[in-house]
């Protein structure tokens, strides 16, 4: 589920970084603070051992297909949450730079979406209560409590990665469509993961308890303690919100802010509406910032797409133009390019 | 300094799980000296190495380097005089380049950066990787990766050089190499290994460790020569001193 | 996930490249991150209907790529094999806005082929520059970048951490999955008991490592703290790359170069 550069608009990704920016920042200080030497190499090799631990695969039952570990909810069950993002945050851009996984732009999208949810909501609301609560531990706890963490830790990141594209206006994918295909998909990998993780984690309790049973930071959970890092998302929302309004008010045509637009197409019976409506339906029901800024918006671009065109209106000549020209730039950055190649091995 | 001894009383380990790790070890080991330290896998050879560092503390008994007692104060001033070179160059390697890590001890012991440079360059020729330098540590050979770790530990200008099993997973010609390096340096040595042919080139005194406790401690080829002690502890007579598998003859006195 | 095996090699390979010699190799790692960044903040702020204007931001990765004197194949094979991702969300595009937006002759040419065009564009854009950032700089020098930058330092430490043991893991744990593989046979030997003790296996050695690796950080004196010495001259060469770029991209966002050629072009045609 990492997304591209290429299907995310720079406000969107901007506020993803900031967001993922300040999740960095928090964590870090909060590893420092634990003054716990040790997890600077534990942190670090337990990166490197996701990506080992993707190489070694399973087949899954019935299907033909195989599975592997993911990650996420083992990094925070062994190391906690805040040393988890940081991990998580490491492996995927290392993802970003080599593997061309993702983007550099995407970078705060993706970390946010596979780090956010597992370290700092499931872990701590539904791993830990379960698999700590009144009785005592067993194995059974541990997988309900495993199983239910992943998977809704993977449908909060699909979730995400739907809503950072729609908002991003890039791809033409309907919402419904696109949640249609998203959330099923990451149900069948969350309850795969599910398995995973509580089988390794299980290993691991059997041969060095220690490390499962031990809260690797007992207070965490505790809403006081939350409280900086929701308040942290509340900021960053309003920045996305602000930031987002605007671009769409200050830039009206040059950054395209397509996410609402409802230029009518007329083969379909509407799609856009139809998201359009679902997401403010959407915002109604999950805004936990109730000035928003999207909702405004929403209203305003929908009055003014009536009114001009999708794209600054091309005429046949200037569209052929575009494309001589095009054709031709490309052919002079080649040129450029190996002009540049020839002198450099000349001077040498 | 130039005491560069090591003394251990009665030293007893008890692991966290319950197994004794050692069983009442003492030794002195003088200014110079190149000791052996052989003994089965388990015998507790890594388990005394990690004290002489003070990684691991002993339950019962007490140890000093250098005349100061390894307790949790004199710690600073045991690291820096203990050079450790561990079995897996990779869990020593740990920096991004082979500069950085080398440099990596001296930084912490808060050189100033000019010296730090040149004890690094320094230490680097006289392992003979100087061309290394910032190639990253996953990119050098089993050998080389051996010569960087030693040079990682010499950068710190230690008095003491303690190894744990230096010449594993090495080719011939690495290994004959890196007993020709070991043979220049003055440092009093505790070289804990299998390779009992490399400790008789390089160690004129031999430890024996079996189960936690010491069995022998005297020079090297009188240990070596002695079959049955060897048998008890789980070892075998060294190539170099046994008869020829084709003649039958000794070759070698 | 066996390609992971050819995708190190890779990371290997580019660490290679990153070793040359050229003025490139030798700028700022800091003014090469923050022009390349500049650079897929321009390329993707375009409108999703653009399409001929980004054209002419190809230069930047083709000068890097020559004046770096990098393998412009290996590069562009790279690119290739992360394109499914592109290609595959991009293809909505024209099969839902199938509105037209312009014609060529009696081809009729949709909004949505010209958004999925402009979609593979900006994919190509941008994971070039981020290949050619990392070919040129080399993964380590950027992450000490990042640090000067102004990212905290627990997160710079573990990703240099990552970067180091990702060989050592993936090695060891290639041996195993090699190990399993040798006796599988016909049996259930790829199923899921033995592989969660496989990956529980694996992680408990990589956490004996990892408390090995403390010991020795401790035996030379590390207290928390990780030093590294690499001075960054950020001068005048430094300021120079980046202006110039900084020029190129604003002149290229804002003017949409090769429309204007071409219309100077077909005016004289007609």
């Amino acid at each position: 589920m990492h997304m591209a550069d290429a299907l995310i608009s720079p406000a969107a990704g901007g506020a993803m970084w900031a967001a993922t920016a300040g999740l960095i920042a928090y964590s870090s200080k909060k590893v420092r603070e634990e003054m716990d030497d040790g997890k600077v190499p534990l942190m670090g090799v337990l990166g490197a051992f996701i990506f080992a631990a993707q190489m070694i695969n399973f087949t899954i039952p019935a299907t033909g297909s195989s599975g592997h570990l993911g990650g996420g909810m083992i990094l925070a069950v062994l190391l906690g949450p805040y040393a988890a993002f940081l991990t998580i945050a490491s492996v995927i851009t290392v993802q970003a730079l080599f593997f061309a996984d993702g983007g550099l732009l995407a970078l705060g999208c993706n970390i946010f979406n596979m780090g956010f949810w597992p370290c700092f909501v499931t872990y701590p609301f539904i791993f830990r209560p379960i698999f700590n609560g009144p009785a005592t531990q067993t194995q059974g706890r541990m997988l309900t409590g495993a199983m239910l963490a992943c998977v809704v830790g993977l449908q909060l990141g699909a979730f995400s990665v739907v809503l950072e594209t729609l908002f991003s206006g890039i791809s033409e994918l309907p919402f419904g469509t696109f949640v249609l295909m998203m959330q099923p998909i990451h149900l069948a990998i969350g309850i795969v993961e599910g398995f995973v993780t509580a089988a390794v984690v299980g290993f691991v309790w059997k041969a060095r308890p220690e490390l499962v049973t031990h809260d690797s930071n007992p207070t965490y959970a505790s809403p006081n303690n939350m409280r900086p890092v929701l308040i942290g998302l509340l900021i960053c929302a309003v920045i996305t919100g602000a930031a987002l309004s605007w671009f769409a008010s200050a830039n009206p045509d040059g950054l395209e802010w397509a996410m609402f637009k409802t230029s009518s197409h007329e083969e379909l019976a509407n799609p856009e509406k139809g998201i359009h409506a679902s997401l403010l339906h959407l915002q109604k029901k999950t805004a936990f910032l109730p000035d928003y800024g999207f909702k405004a918006d929403g209203a305003e671009p929908k009055a003014e797409a009536e009114s001009t065109p999708s794209w600054p209106a091309v005429s046949a000549g200037t569209s052929v133009a575009g494309l001589v020209g095009g054709a031709l730039t490309l052919f002079l950055a080649v040129i450029i390019g190996l002009g540049l190649k020839r002198r450099g091995n000349h001077s040498k | 300094m130039s005491h560069h001894t090591i003394d251990a009383k009665d030293l007893h380990y008890i692991y966290p799980d319950g197994t004794a790790g050692l069983n009442g070890i003492s030794f002195h080991i003088g200014h110079g000296e190149s000791v052996a330290l052989v003994g089965a896998n388990g015998a507790g050879k890594s388990t005394l190495l990690m004290h002489l560092n003070g990684c691991l503390t002993a339950t019962q008994g007490g140890l000093s380097i250098g005349g100061y007692p390894v307790t949790a104060k004199n710690l600073k001033i045991v690291r820096r005089s203990v050079g450790m070179v561990f079995q897996d160059p990779d869990d020593q390697l740990f920096m991004p380049t082979v500069f950085d890590d080398v440099a990596f001890g001296p930084l912490n012991l808060g050189f100033p950066v000019a010296e730090v440079e040149h004890k690094v360059m320094q230490a680097l020729e006289t392992v003979g990787a100087s061309h290394l330098c910032k190639r990253p540590p996953y990119k050098l050979s089993g050998g080389e990766k051996r010569a960087v770790a030693i040079a990682a530990v010499l950068s710190m200008s230690p008095d003491i050089l303690v190894m744990d099993e230096p010449s594993a997973n090495l080719d011939p010609r690495a290994r004959r190499r890196l007993i020709a390096l070991l043979k220049t340096f003055e440092h009093t040595k505790i070289i804990a290994t299998h390779d009992l042919d490399m400790a008789m080139e390089l160690c004129q005194r031999t430890i024996v460790l079996h189960q936690g406790m010491i069995t022998a401690d005297g020079p090297t080829i009188g240990i070596f020569q002695d079959d049955a002690l060897l048998a008890d502890s789980g070892l075998e007579k060294p190539l170099g001193i046994q008869n020829c598998p084709r003649c039958g003859n000794r070759c070698t006195g | 996930m066996l390609n992971i095996d050819r995708n190190l090699f890779d990371i290997g390979r580019m660490d290679t490249l990153a070793m040359g010699d050229t003025p490139l190799h030798h700028l700022d790692p800091r003014a090469k991150l923050m022009t390349t960044l500049a650079f897929i903040v321009a390329v993707v702020s375009f409108g999703k209907y653009e399409l001929s204007a980004m054209i002419p931001f190809f230069i930047f990765p083709l000068a890097q790529i020559a004046k770096g004197d990098l393998p412009f194949m290996y590069l562009l094979r790279k690119v290739m094999i992360v394109a499914p991702f592109a290609l595959f969300i991009g293809i909505f595009n024209p099969l839902i806005d199938r509105e037209t937006l312009f014609r060529l002759g009696s081809i009729h040419i949709s909004g949505g082929w010209i958004s999925y065009l402009s979609i593979l564009m900006r994919f190509a854009l941008t994971v070039m520059a981020a290949l050619t950032l990392i070919a040129l700089t080399g993964f380590n020098t950027v992450c000490l970048a990042l640090e000067k930058l102004g990212v905290p330092r627990p997160f710079v430490v573990q990703l240099l951490f990552l970067y180091r043991y990702l060989f050592v893991l993936t090695d060891e744990a290639a041996r195993l999955a090699r190990a399993r593989s040798l006796r599988v046979f016909e049996s259930n030997g790829m199923g899921f008991k033995p592989f969660a003790s496989m990956v529980g296996h694996l992680l408990l050695r990589t956490l004996d490592r990892a408390q090995r690796i403390h010991i020795a950080m401790c035996c030379r004196g590390f207290e928390g703290h990780i030093p590294i010495l690499r001075p960054m001259r950020f001068g005048i060469r430094e300021i120079r790359y980046m202006t110039f770029w900084a020029m190129v991209f604003a002149l290229l966002r804002f003017y949409n170069l090769p429309m204007q050629m071409g219309l100077l072009i077909t005016r004289l045609f007609t």
